[in-house]
């Protein structure tokens, strides 16, 4: 396996990487995939007043492509409005990190953390969710 | 890349191994100087060829205590393999087609035993291995059948070094009268193999895995008490007692004998070689990590072989991180497939610590050193994708993992 260049800068330098406060009812929390699979991302986003993702980190057990996209994903989504992180597409990461066919599953993944994470934050906004309402 | 060193570390000994420079040197003359066909019986070029195949022979069935006559040269393991499997279910179609294997074995074997299954030409009892890897006596002895006309086991596993009890079911072999085959690419040089002791009447056997080149190997084809002969997969001139037609690899063949002459010389210092280096790598990445799991059986194990599962971590993403540690995963996304090493899944290893499996392999060209920087750049890996693992963030806050529900799979 050959990586692209972008896969390894964000595997020896990932961004964001680390854990918000999952009671606090500004982060949204997406966890994705499953451990037999080889991949589980946790995506958390922080949504300040005017619906802005001010903070996003993550944390990944996975392949580099899965570690990329994920750190990928948090650089893409801070500073974006919730409505705007909701248009990232996995083709994009794909595109950014130059991913090869076996690793389009990270991509997807990745673009699932997100919007797990926004539905977490949305379920929080709607009614105060329970804590440790995250998204499995 | 993740470590500043430059110094590569070669742990991929099962996969294969650099070739000795004494065998490289017993090669040579028999390229552009002595370059005749082993087959050719009219002149000098042709004898000295064939004095020097006769030589290797005599090496090869030294080492695993055969006699010259019941060595076949071959292109390898592989080939082996399915001369020994296909060339028995042909030749002894009259009295059966039922083989006994293992779901642990190389895919020479399985993929040899589907071909047949698929042909009609056999039917194969694939035993299951227990948690080490091992499969007993009892259990082939129960898989015995009217019609059971081989059983191919292998004698050391590549992925985990687990040695099946070879001995005993070589045993059991002979009692029923039962041709067993034994796929030894992984054990011959590294364990004591002897075809007398251990019962086994064919053999196959691979350069490349014991400091020889590559493209050559050998079957061990009993000759007496049974006297076992295969129908040929490879039609021809008739070289190798007909077993296996086509022009002589000479120089192959002389630095396979060269590499078994060596290896049957160093046994005894290349076994403690590898055993204290093993053993060292696995106390010194113990000693500081913690949820790291053994594969394969502690006791009945190839003494080069180490398969640790780093759990919380991909195996992947952790063998990037050693760019500089030449070692091999068990992981899905190192290889084309996206499955989880088959091997592991037989043993029961859950897909998640299959994920994360490492196989370092040492060899008679390891040295300290190798196995300091390796564990170090190793123990490095793991610490910083651990810290980025929410798997193992989990576990930290105590939550068990085994408990979750995950979502869909990708």
């Amino acid at each position: 396996m050959t990586y692209s260049d972008k896969v390894l800068d964000h595997y020896e330098h990932p961004r964001n990487v680390g854990s918000l406060d999952k009671a606090d009812p500004s982060v949204g929390t997406g966890i994705v995939g499953a451990p037999e699979c080889g991949d589980v991302m946790k995506l958390q986003i922080k949504v300040n007043d005017r619906g802005v993702i001010e903070d996003a980190k993550f944390k990944t057990f996975g392949c580099g492509s899965a570690i990329a996209s994920s750190s990928l994903a948090t650089e893409w989504v801070k500073g974006k409005t919730v409505d705007e992180a909701l248009t990232i597409r996995n083709t994009d990461i794909v595109q950014e990190l130059s991913l090869p066919p076996v690793k389009i599953h990270c991509s997807v993944l990745a673009e699932d953390a997100i919007r797990a994470a926004l539905n977490d934050w949305k379920s929080k906004q709607g009614a105060p969710a329970p804590s440790g309402a995250e998204k499995a | 890349m993740a470590s500043g060193s430059d110094r590569l570390v070669y742990l991929d000994n099962n996969a294969t191994t650099r070739m000795d420079p004494r065998v490289l040197e017993a090669m040579l003359p028999w390229f552009c100087e002595k370059y005749g066909n082993a087959a050719s019986r009219s002149h000098k070029y042709g004898w000295d060829a064939e004095e020097a195949v006769e030589r290797a022979r005599e090496q090869v069935a030294q080492l695993i205590g055969a006699s010259a006559k019941e060595i076949v040269f071959t292109s390898g393991a592989t080939e082996s393999d399915n001369l020994a499997i296909k060339g028995t279910l042909e030749m002894l179609a009259d009295k059966g087609r039922h083989v006994i294997t293992c779901t642990t074995e190389h895919k020479a074997i399985i993929d040899s035993c589907k071909y047949l299954e698929s042909k009609g030409a056999a039917e194969v009892t694939w035993l299951e291995p227990d948690k080490r890897g091992r499969v007993s006596r009892a259990q082939v002895e129960a898989a015995l059948r009217p019609g059971t006309v081989l059983i191919t086991l292998m004698a050391a596993n590549n992925e985990i070094g687990t040695l099946h009890p070879i001995a005993e079911i070589g045993a059991l072999a002979k009692e029923k009268g039962v041709w067993f085959h034994t796929d030894a690419t992984q054990a011959v040089a590294k364990v004591p193999f002897d075809v007398e002791a251990l019962k086994v009447d064919l053999a196959s056997l691979s350069a490349h895995k014991i400091y020889g080149p590559k493209g050559v190997g050998a079957l061990y084809v009993r000759r007496r008490n049974p006297r076992v002969r295969l129908a040929p997969q490879m039609h021809g001139g008739g070289h190798e007692r007909g077993m296996r037609s086509g022009t002589l690899n000479v120089p192959g063949i002389v630095g396979l004998g060269e590499a078994c002459r060596i290896a049957r010389e160093d046994f005894d210092k290349d076994q403690a070689h590898y055993r204290r280096l093993r053993d060292l790598l696995e106390q010194k990445i113990r000693s500081r990590l913690g949820h790291v799991e053994l594969n394969g059986d502690p006791e009945h194990r190839l003494p080069t072989t180490l398969n640790l599962s780093f759990a919380y971590v991909e195996g992947e993403s952790l063998i990037m991180g050693v760019p500089d540690v030449a070692v091999s995963s068990g992981s899905a996304c190192t290889s084309a497939s996206l499955e989880p090493s088959y091997v592991l899944r037989a043993l029961g290893v859950g897909d998640e610590l299959a994920h994360s499996s490492i196989r370092f392999s040492v060899g008679r060209f390891t040295t300290d050193q190798d196995v300091e920087q390796a564990a170090e750049e190793i123990i490095k890996t793991v610490n910083r994708l651990r810290a980025m693992s929410p798997l193992y963030e989990m576990v930290q806050e105590g939550v068990d993992l085994s408990s979750v529900k995950w979502g869909a799979s990708h």
